[in-house]
């Protein structure tokens, strides 16, 4: 496993999960949900989280977001101790959460006013400061550009439960990837979309983010998905959740979908689905 | 489209509301019922082609509409308040509610006399009155309307670190607006009834009176006109208020905006 970094001579991490452990109270039982998990995402990386159903994603990402206490352990972002604090991420969930009340544009917008005014209250400072100063108008415009780069031009002024399931999700990411917090967080993004969308979406988020490296934590069930767009890779074990192995992903970007025939990733792919399947492993690569 | 479902819908009731007017007319005629006792439906539309009468229907029913619309707005208006207060301060929700729900177990003809001592024989105890009635179901649904958002909106908003604040502007009151209209609309056909009864209880103008006027003098028919106008008001507030929904929310599909 990647050594976690402290003393400043490598490249402090953006997102570091240090030996978190966390249960929960159920029918007077404490069940232990995560035990000492540990991951890091580093600035501009794509690392994906995969485990089997009940295996304590959701609440990993609560943890992130800080919805959640840890039992023990600490979660860190650019090094400094930030466990339980909120807002300091971008978040796009399984279900597109888009307002129906709000309009395709109106709910960007809704997005980055709440980021802007985390950052004022944080103090200004860090990268969110540059979009504190620019005016709403400039932000409207931010949003129609990006909404037009996710094929939704003409739809700005839209209510979202017009739309497909697929459009939807697209304004979903557009909506996490224009908030001013480097690490996005996604949740099994395309999880309720059908195969053939899912396919597409794939390919248009990865086209998007290797035009604009940020820093992605991705959760999801599919094995295709995390090694398509990953640099990385963390395998939970079920219930209690630990990193059981981390895979490198070495390939190229960009990258295209001609990669999932290769050797490499059917042998990458049979690998993971093998230890998720015994449900335990050691440190593969 | 809408014409020919608003017609599919509408005939049913129209015919049926028809039929009865025929049966009842032809009742009237054959039986030889005493007008006192119950006037035709072709005799209670004769009371409308009085001018005098009509200038006095149209003097009480301003009457009862002002007090009416002073009372539903207060209602309104403090219903959306204590609602959102409730909402905000969960001590005053577990403290306030179940009284709330307590208070409207008093009868009006209770708290009307009452008022009336109180404040006067003035407009102020029929608004009140009024207002009392009107704000129940407004606070009652808007209150639902506020605690019950999708929770994958909440976990959006907790994921993306919104503040209390900014759930209740952006989610919560947005969420609630169906839930508001749908006790407006209940609140508005309350308030009528309410003001005709509160001018029953002791008022110089108003439908409520003038049903009671013609009553004690058995001006039947008279009785039945203003039956007719009370239920015309009803239905036009209820309408307006309808429509107001239909725009407020319509962004509102799955509902049918409704």
């Amino acid at each position: 496993m990647n050594s976690t970094v402290l003393d400043g001579t490598q490249e402090t991490a953006k997102l570091e999960v240090a030996r978190i452990d966390k249960s929960f109270e159920r029918d007077r039982q404490q069940h232990a949900v995560l035990k000492s998990l540990s991951l890091a995402v580093h600035p501009g990386e794509f690392v994906s989280i995969i485990g089997p159903s009940g295996s304590g994603k959701s609440t990993l990402l609560q943890l992130i977001g800080g919805l959640l206490q840890p039992d023990s352990g600490e979660i860190r972002m650019d090094g400094s101790n930030v466990t339980g604090s909120k807002g300091l991420i971008s978040y796009m969930p399984q279900q597109p959460a888009l307002f129906p009340w709000y309009t395709l544009e109106q709910n960007v917008l809704m997005a980055l006013d709440i980021a802007e005014s985390n950052a004022m209250r944080r103090g200004g400072g860090s990268t969110a400061g540059t979009r504190t100063a620019a005016s709403r108008e400039a932000r409207r415009e931010l949003a129609r550009t990006w909404l037009a780069r996710a094929g939704l031009g003409g739809y700005e002024e839209q209510y979202p439960q017009v739309l497909s399931g697929g459009m939807q999700q697209r304004a979903s990411f557009v909506r996490a990837m224009l908030s001013p917090q480097e690490l996005i967080c996604l949740d099994e993004p395309f999880g309720a979309l059908d195969a053939l969308t899912r396919l597409q979406m794939q390919q248009w988020l990865l086209s998007i983010w290797e035009e604009h490296r940020r820093s992605v934590l991705l959760v999801t069930h599919s094995i295709e998905e995390a090694i398509f767009l990953s640099d990385r890779i963390y395998v939970l074990s079920a219930a209690p959740a630990q990193a059981i192995a981390e895979f490198e992903v070495p390939f190229a970007r960009p990258r295209d979908e001609a990669i999932i025939s290769s050797d490499t990733f059917i042998r990458m792919k049979r690998d993971i689905y093998q230890l998720l399947q015994t449900g335990s492993g050691q440190h593969a690569r | 489209m809408i014409k020919k479902r608003w017609f599919q819908v509408g005939w049913p009731p129209v015919a049926v509301l028809f039929s009865f007017l025929v049966i009842w007319q032809l009742a009237v005629t054959w039986g030889q019922i005493e007008e006192f006792l119950l006037p035709s439906p072709l005799r209670i539309l004769e009371v409308f082609t009085q001018a005098d009468v009509r200038a006095r229907l149209w003097m009480h029913a301003a009457s009862t509409i002002r007090i009416t619309l002073l009372g539903l707005g207060s209602g309104i208006g403090l219903g959306i308040v204590l609602a959102v207060l409730l909402h905000v301060i969960p001590f005053l929700r577990t403290g306030i509610y179940p009284l709330l729900i307590l208070t409207q177990n008093v009868p009006i003809v209770a708290t009307g006399p009452l008022l009336i001592i109180w404040l006067g024989y003035g407009i102020a105890p029929k608004v009140v009155l009024i207002m009392l009635v009107c704000f129940f179901p407004v606070v009652v649904s808007t209150l639902t309307g506020l605690s019950q958002p999708d929770p994958q909106y909440l976990n959006y908003m907790q994921m993306i670190g919104a503040t209390k604040r900014q759930m209740l502007w952006k989610l919560e009151l947005p969420n609630a607006l169906p839930y508001l209209f749908s006790g407006m609309k209940l609140a508005a056909s309350y308030s009528v009834i309410t003001a005709v009864a509160a001018e029953w209880l002791g008022a110089k103008e108003g439908l409520g009176t003038y049903i009671k006027l013609s009553a004690n003098g058995f001006m039947t028919a008279q009785v039945f006109a203003t039956i007719v106008v009370i239920v015309a008001v009803s239905l036009g507030l209820f309408g307006i208020f309808a429509l107001l929904a239909k725009w407020a929310v319509r962004w509102n599909i799955k509902n049918g905006g409704r």
